[in-house]
């Protein structure tokens, strides 16, 4: 930057004598997941003490494959939601996505590739639909995504029933491909006695990636600025409108490949399930520190509010109490989380 | 993205378009109108701005002032008449385009997110690339830069912009245009939401951008900031204008008497004392100020006319 000589002052190395010295605590603390990371190690640690078989390694993967199950799901529904939108639609989507590639390859008898393929031409879809309608009308998406969720619900079960005359996706494990898609979507192997699901890997990575689009590509800055303040982005010409739909479209993306996994776990899908799940996600995400108005969050706090979920349902059957119990624990988790990040945004916010 | 951004190499501090005053206007209006279906927003305006200037823009709440914005930044294209850049017509269908032309608007309220950094908000659309990659480090130091050449000293950009003064807010979006080779720098109101002290901070930053020879078009319903730092001043009322003066044309007093409207105040001053009582004393009062103010009528018929 040759230009910049015209720079009358340079710039001093001084540290700035206003910025009062921030602890390293302090400046932890004005991060978005702030509230997350403390709330999973409080949880961790009350587990540990009142449920021995939760300090087990392998009883520690399959909090971490659950928490994994929710994560790849919350990773974008975090992101929407710093741009500013929710969906509604997104657990649903999942069994949508399960169940087209399950049935057409099926009813085809296609490579079960050619359902995946097919499955996830459906999902962006779905995405794509969900983000042009809230574009498009300017209705919020918690309208638009109530209703698709509701419609993707009644095709789940309506159309599975209508084709298998089942509640089910029928089993494709005879399929050709099942068995290299099965490689791909959910594997697992066994390391020092503890097992070990590519849907752990796969979240990490994606989760990894979806941190990496936030904080260092344009992209991040202008997912936060279409969240946090629409007019002001569109005034320096981020193009707001494609922005959202592609966060849908992510959604989407991520519903099919959570689908995907799920569908070559269990060779067969219930057309019923998934409902409920999007609230996870978007418990996931606000226990992360995601701001349900948009324009702030973190996709390494999702990660950390999917963990905090997977550890709280796993760590109820650890310790020997009453599964029924889990939903009353979610919800206080939410509020006690809330509460949280409130308070802990306001501190940061004061201290800067 | 099908819109390729352009990346802000060279387009830095693109030279001033001349020193001081050209012969052609950066942006010229003429008889320039616009209707939204039946309604008539804005009738037969003249106004230009060349480089190092700085044109304000007067009027009171609906006298046409943000229509003859929208239609300045590309929003929306004049009914009537015609939008001269540099000389050369003009029909832009996105501010978009306005801004590649180096017209670039300020606005009051939509200037920035309040809760990204505000190197973020500086580079928020025209983000240095290294491929989808952003360059942090040279962001940062960009922006501490422009903003100390601004002789805006900001204790940390990495603070969220929300936690700045609005006239620190401010200044950080007028600068973020200059940066980005505004020539034409459109302010919408930008002392309106500020403190006595803080507007003199934003006079200050518009003196300086004429300065660095941008032409500047202020738009303001505030005569006593627009006397001091406007070259010529356009009043709009219900859509029109009122006058359109050269600073020596006009003084302050009577910009404020144009302001206020001297006509309606005094009929106003007649209808309330007309109401009795203590209502009446305040119409006897204003009249008196009317009087006063010497506005009782238009000033001396100084209007330049249309060029």
């Amino acid at each position: 930057m040759t230009q910049t000589a015209e720079a009358p002052v340079a710039p001093p190395p001084r540290a700035d004598e206003r910025i009062g010295r921030k602890s390293p605590l302090a400046r932890m603390l004005a991060r978005p997941e702030a509230g997350a990371i403390a709330g999973a190690i409080v949880i961790y640690i009350f587990f540990f003490i009142i449920a021995p078989p939760f300090r087990n390694a392998s009883s520690f993967s399959s909090v971490l494959y659950v928490t994994s199950t929710y994560g790849l799901m919350a990773t974008p529904v975090a992101l929407l939601m710093i741009g500013g939108e929710f969906d509604l639609s997104a657990g649903v989507a999942v069994t949508s996505a399960s169940l087209t590639a399950s049935l057409f390859s099926y009813e085809f008898t296609t490579n079960a590739w050619v359902g995946v393929l097919v499955a996830l031409a459906v999902a962006l879809f779905i995405g794509f639909l969900n983000g042009w309608i809230v574009v498009k009308t300017g209705i919020p998406s918690f309208l638009v995504t109530l209703g698709t969720f509701f419609m993707l619900q009644g095709l789940n079960i309506a159309l599975t029933q209508t084709i298998t005359n089942q509640v089910s996706s029928p089993d494709i494990a005879t399929l050709q491909g099942f068995n290299s898609a099965r490689q791909v979507f959910s594997a697992s192997w066994t390391i020092g006695g503890v097992n070990i699901r590519t849907s752990v890997v796969y979240w990490i990575v994606f989760v990894i990636i979806a941190t990496w689009i936030l904080l260092r590509t344009y992209i991040g800055n202008w997912i936060f600025s279409v969240g946090g303040n629409a007019p002001a982005a569109r005034a320096v010409g981020v193009p707001v409108g494609r922005m959202k739909i592609g966060l849908f479209m992510a959604v989407g993306f991520m519903a099919w490949f959570t689908g995907m996994h799920t569908l070559f776990l269990f060779n067969t899908i219930q057309s019923g399930q998934g409902i409920g799940n999007e609230f996870v996600y978007i418990i996931a995400a606000v226990v992360g520190g995601c701001l349900l108005t948009g324009g702030y969050g973190s996709a390494v706090g999702a990660a950390i509010g999917a963990l905090i979920f997977g550890m709280v349902n796993q760590g109820i059957v650890y310790a020997g109490w009453n599964p029924d119990w889990f939903q009353f624990f979610v919800g206080a988790l939410l509020l006690g989380a809330i509460l949280l990040n409130t308070y802990i945004r306001r501190r940061a916010e004061a201290s800067i | 993205m099908s819109t390729p951004q352009e990346t802000p190499a060279g387009k830095h501090h693109a030279p001033p378009v001349g020193n001081g005053r050209s012969g052609v206007p950066l942006v010229r209006l003429v008889n320039a109108g616009k209707r939204y279906g039946a309604v008539i927003a804005l009738h037969d305006i003249n106004m230009e701005v060349s480089a190092g200037e700085v044109t304000c823009v007067l009027g009171d709440n609906g006298a046409g002032k943000s229509t003859l914005i929208k239609i300045i930044a590309g929003l929306h294209e004049p009914s009537t008449g015609t939008y001269e850049v540099e000389g050369t017509p003009v029909h832009f269908s996105s501010p978009r385009e306005a801004l590649e032309r180096g017209i670039a608007t300020v606005y009051q309220d939509l200037a920035v997110v309040a809760l990204m950094p505000v190197w973020r908000n500086f580079f928020l659309g025209n983000e240095v690339r290294k491929g989808p990659r952003i360059d942090i480090g040279a962001m940062k130091k960009m922006c501490k830069d422009e903003l100390l050449a601004m002789g805006i000293d900001l204790r940390d950009v990495d603070q969220p912009i929300g936690t700045l003064s609005g006239g620190e807010r401010q200044c950080v979006a007028i600068s973020r245009a200059v940066h980005f080779g505004a020539k034409v720098l459109i302010l919408d109101e930008p002392t309106a939401a500020l403190g006595v002290k803080q507007s003199g901070v934003v006079l200050k930053y518009i003196v300086q951008a004429r300065e660095r020879g941008l032409g500047v078009i202020f738009i303001t319903h505030n005569p006593h900031h627009a006397y001091p730092v406007g070259d010529r001043f356009l009043l709009l009322n219900r859509g029109a204008s009122i006058g359109n003066y050269e600073k020596n044309q006009v003084t302050r007093d009577e910009l404020t008497g144009l302001m206020a409207g001297g006509t309606e105040l005094e009929q106003l001053s007649h209808e309330l004392e007309s109401a009795g009582g203590a209502v009446a004393d305040l119409g006897r009062s204003m009249e008196a100020d009317v009087e006063e103010l010497g506005i009782s009528q238009h000033p001396t018929a100084t209007e330049s006319d249309a060029r």
